[in-house]
């Protein structure tokens, strides 16, 4: 694995492997999350997607994609801790399945570029009709998810306790501000950031460094450079003194719990194990004691962001059994503080660690994903760090973690009253 | 022992019968870190009618599914947390006509293996435990009441079929899991869970001897007699109700069209035909496709439209829907589009466009072990060797995928099921 930089703000991730049946290339800009761009960027890349000067349309862009073995290109956004990563992810069966000494790898970085550098226009500016189409669908998809109701309460958790930060921002923005875009000003906002926006491009597949490096300049060549967006890490802050409870009411059976922490604890190994021993894995304190010992809920779980230093928690109960869940799932935590565990549940952790992170090499997606944050992000570390991090780490380190965790913001939704 | 390569696939695999009749199928790929393994047995939602020393047995909907949950419970303890401790992760489906229980490592691979093939093998359920699990299961379902996805697939299966058991949820009901008790469950585990009936398919850098190995030391050496099943009467081609509606809090209809088509063979051909419908989905309402690219351009669907050709013991349908403002406009065109090109035939470039489309989708599904292992199992199950999808694929003809259209995908074949927002 290298990473390289081959133009100016502009990065080459590249990682050699023979495992895949296809090759997964992406180029991403990275640019800070914050309220007033986050929905024009969102934007910009669907409405990017629609197609590029060479295939203007969904049909001519299609038959390309279908003549090129059925490749994938797809617009993606993300958020890492609170930076935006927009661009496309595509792939291709690797050469080594194709008939007769096909290549695929050239055409498709040339496409790659293309949808970034050159979109379909119509009298010299960006396609109205695709501005005025993605706009709708964007919103539509922003409020579809409202229809999981699970991840729907984990989000409203976020915007809720993060109001006010960045990180409160969904991935997409905001369903209004995405209405509020006008072809002019989504068309200003693409010029400016695409010249100063961090490029971070990344592939995994068969092909030699050399080619690969030389496919990228040719399909990036015409990429304006100019100045410079700073990309600033996480905001973090401590958790108010009194938690805050924010309860909705919607037509729904099952309750959905959602219980959001801050931690001040920096040491992410620690933290790490003690978020997998308190709700990370199946053999964790949630889902053995509340979920299956006590049948409080019918899930139960807990994500670590190390980014910003949070822990949430996200259940699915009876709504009767709000209270009885609370004090039980923050009973598990305070066991934690106390070194209340058995060696196994450390074992079984540590563990289960280990094997999440060398996972990561066995999908070039995640692979993806996980180096182009180790790219944007400060502090992010590699995955052989990460990996050896993980061994030193003592029960006083999990101790001290668990007891850093504060409730700060509780979410739950719950059905309306009859 | 049989080793066979395939160049095409860039593939190697071995495979082997045991003495018992279990299938033991190893997928070799040594330069993953994670090892799978993946122990299914042909029994699934629509088994519920079967027959067992000579009696005709009829169990409650939704015990194979409630059988998957309770197998995880033995007499030492809980499967899960011995997996766990391995940083494992094990988990298990029940479909329709499958039930699978399987495996993730990247170490102490064969000491997980033992842990799977033990607790599959040995059924241990107590009144106390059965009962516990009516509280989960019920939650389950209950969960499903609230998620239309799953509501507007249910209610096109409920117009879909008459009689077919394909009508019934796999989960069941907060019914009929009542009528569950200790006893059925071990009734069905000792007429489905025996290796005649059952499949081990491990995908990584493992060893094949050893694999047989082990499984040869911990299942019975012989098999039980196998269950004969009936699945009813075989149905008439056309729906049993055109259409059902609902409303629920979502934000924009919900559509799911269904049309019955004709019900599948067996061995090779049931891998062809269900290439054939593959096909006919992405000619017909594929991203690519004349109709999805004008729908979408017109703003009348959004990129959540989709569907797929599904085979299920005795039946099969193909479907699709998505989220749109005008589902009955989009049903309407899609049926019309159909008829079209039963009709007036598939344009020849557009057929060998959408054809290296699916050449490449399928290579591209063998980067998934558990697509390979779920593939490996139906082809055992349905007799062929799902690696012979090239083979298989070349010989498929575009007058194949116009007649599948022009057969199957018609207005009387046709069944509605809405979704609508509101409170």
């Amino acid at each position: 694995m290298t990473r390289q930089q081959i133009g100016a703000n502009m990065y080459l991730t590249y990682v050699p492997s023979e495992k895949f049946k296809t090759s997964f290339l992406s180029a991403q800009l990275a640019v800070p999350l914050r309220r007033e761009t986050a929905a024009p960027n969102a934007l910009l890349v669907n409405v990017l997607s629609r197609g590029t000067a060479r295939f203007p349309d969904m049909t001519s862009l299609g038959r390309e994609l279908d003549m090129l073995y059925g490749a994938r290109l797809e617009p993606t956004v993300r958020k890492k801790g609170e930076i935006q990563l927009l661009g496309f992810a595509a792939s291709c069966i690797d050469d080594r399945y194709l008939p007769s000494g096909e290549r695929l790898l050239e055409p498709l970085t040339d496409l790659l570029g293309e949808m970034l550098l050159s979109p379909a226009l119509q009298d010299g500016h960006l396609n109205a009709g695709y501005i005025a189409s993605e706009r709708e669908n964007l919103a539509d998809l922003i409020r579809s998810t409202v229809n999981d109701k699970r991840s729907y309460a984990s989000r409203r958790l976020i915007e809720e306790m993060c109001a006010g930060e960045p990180f409160g921002i969904g991935r997409m923005g905001a369903a209004q501000d995405v209405e509020a875009v006008t072809p002019e000003a989504l068309e200003a906002h693409y010029q400016s950031i695409l010249p100063r926006a961090r490029l971070e491009l990344f592939y995994c597949g068969s092909a030699p460094e050399e080619r690969v490096k030389g496919a990228f300049v040719q399909a990036f060549s015409t990429l304006p450079r100019e100045g410079e967006i700073r990309l600033e890490p996480a905001l973090r802050l401590p958790a108010r003194p009194e938690h805050r409870v924010v309860t909705e009411e919607m037509d729904v059976t099952q309750g959905k719990l959602c219980i959001g922490c801050r931690t001040e604890c920096a040491d992410r190994p620690a933290n790490m194990i003690m978020n997998a021993m308190f709700g990370g894995t199946s053999s964790s304190k949630l889902f053995l004691n509340v979920r299956e010992k006590l049948s409080l809920c019918y899930y139960a779980d807990s994500t670590y962001y190390w980014t910003k230093g949070l822990i949430t928690i996200s259940s699915g109960i009876e709504p009767r059994d709000y209270d009885r869940a609370m004090e039980e799932i923050l009973a598990q935590l305070e066991d934690l503080k106390n070194g209340v565990w058995a060696d196994w549940e450390f074992e079984a952790a540590r563990t289960s660690i280990r094997c999440a992170l060398r996972s990561v090499e066995d999908s070039a997606a995640s692979l993806e994903d996980f180096l182009i944050g180790c790219g944007v992000l400060k502090d992010a570390g590699t995955l052989e760090e990460l990996k050896e991090g993980i061994l030193p780490v003592t029960r006083e380190r999990v101790m001290a973690a668990a007891a850093a965790v504060q409730p700060d913001t509780v979410y739950f939704l719950r059905g309306r009253e009859a | 022992m049989s080793i066979k390569e395939y160049p095409r696939l860039g593939e190697k695999v071995f495979r082997r019968q045991l003495s018992n009749g279990l299938e033991v199928v190893v997928v070799n790929k040594p330069c993953h870190a994670k090892s799978y393994a993946f122990f299914a047995v042909r029994y699934g939602g629509m088994d519920m009618r079967f027959q067992l020393g000579g009696q005709w047995q009829d169990t409650p909907a939704g015990i194979a599914h409630y059988l998957e949950h309770k197998m995880f419970d033995s007499e030492t303890g809980d499967v899960m947390q011995a997996f766990a401790k391995n940083g494992a992760s094990d988990n298990a489906f029940t479909s329709s006509a499958i039930t699978a229980y399987y495996v993730t490592c990247t170490e102490k691979f064969y000491e997980n293996l033992r842990i799977l093939l033990e607790y599959v093998s040995t059924p241990y359920f107590t009144q106390e435990s059965v009962e516990k699990e009516r509280g989960i299961i019920g939650q389950e379902i209950q969960m499903t009441e609230d998620d239309p996805d799953w509501r507007v697939y249910s209610n096109l299966m409920g117009c879909l079929y008459k009689d077919s058991p394909a009508r019934v949820s796999v989960l069941g009901s907060q019914e009929s899991i009542r009528l569950i008790t200790p006893q059925t469950l071990y009734d069905c585990h000792k007429a489905f869970y025996t290796p005649s009936n059952m499949i081990l398919v491990c995908v990584g850098g493992m060893d094949p001897e050893r694999v047989t190995a082990e499984a040869e030391a911990i299942l019975p050496r012989e098999s039980g007699p196998a269950a004969l099943r009936d699945y009813g009467q075989a149905e008439d081609p056309f729906p049993a109700r055109k259409e059902a509606r609902m409303t629920m809090e979502i934000s924009m209809p919900m559509f799911l069209a269904g049309y019955k088509c004709h019900p599948p063979a067996e061995g090779e051909d049931h891998l062809r035909q269900s290439i054939i419908g593959d096909m006919a989905c992405d000619v017909l309402f594929g991203e690519s496709s004349p109709l999805y690219t004008r729908l979408y351009e017109e703003g009348v669907i959004n990129g959540s439209l989709g569907g797929n050709f599904d085979l299920l013991p005795g039946a099969a349908y193909l479907y699709v829907g998505g989220d749109t403002k005008e589902p009955r406009r989009v049903f309407e065109e899609i049926t019309c589009q159909a008829r079209r090109l039963g009709e007036q035939g598939i344009s020849g470039t557009f057929y060998q466009q959408i054809r290296r489309a699916a050449q490449g989708q399928m290579i591209r599904s063998l980067n998934s072990f558990e697509n390979i292992a779920v593939s490996m199992t139906e082809g055992y199950f349905h007799g062929y060797d799902y690696y012979h999808f090239p083979e298989i694929f070349d010989s498929v003809t575009k007058a194949d995928v116009e007649a599948f259209l022009r057969e199957n995908v018609t207005e009387c074949r046709a069944a509605f099921s809405l979704i609508e927002p509101g409170n």
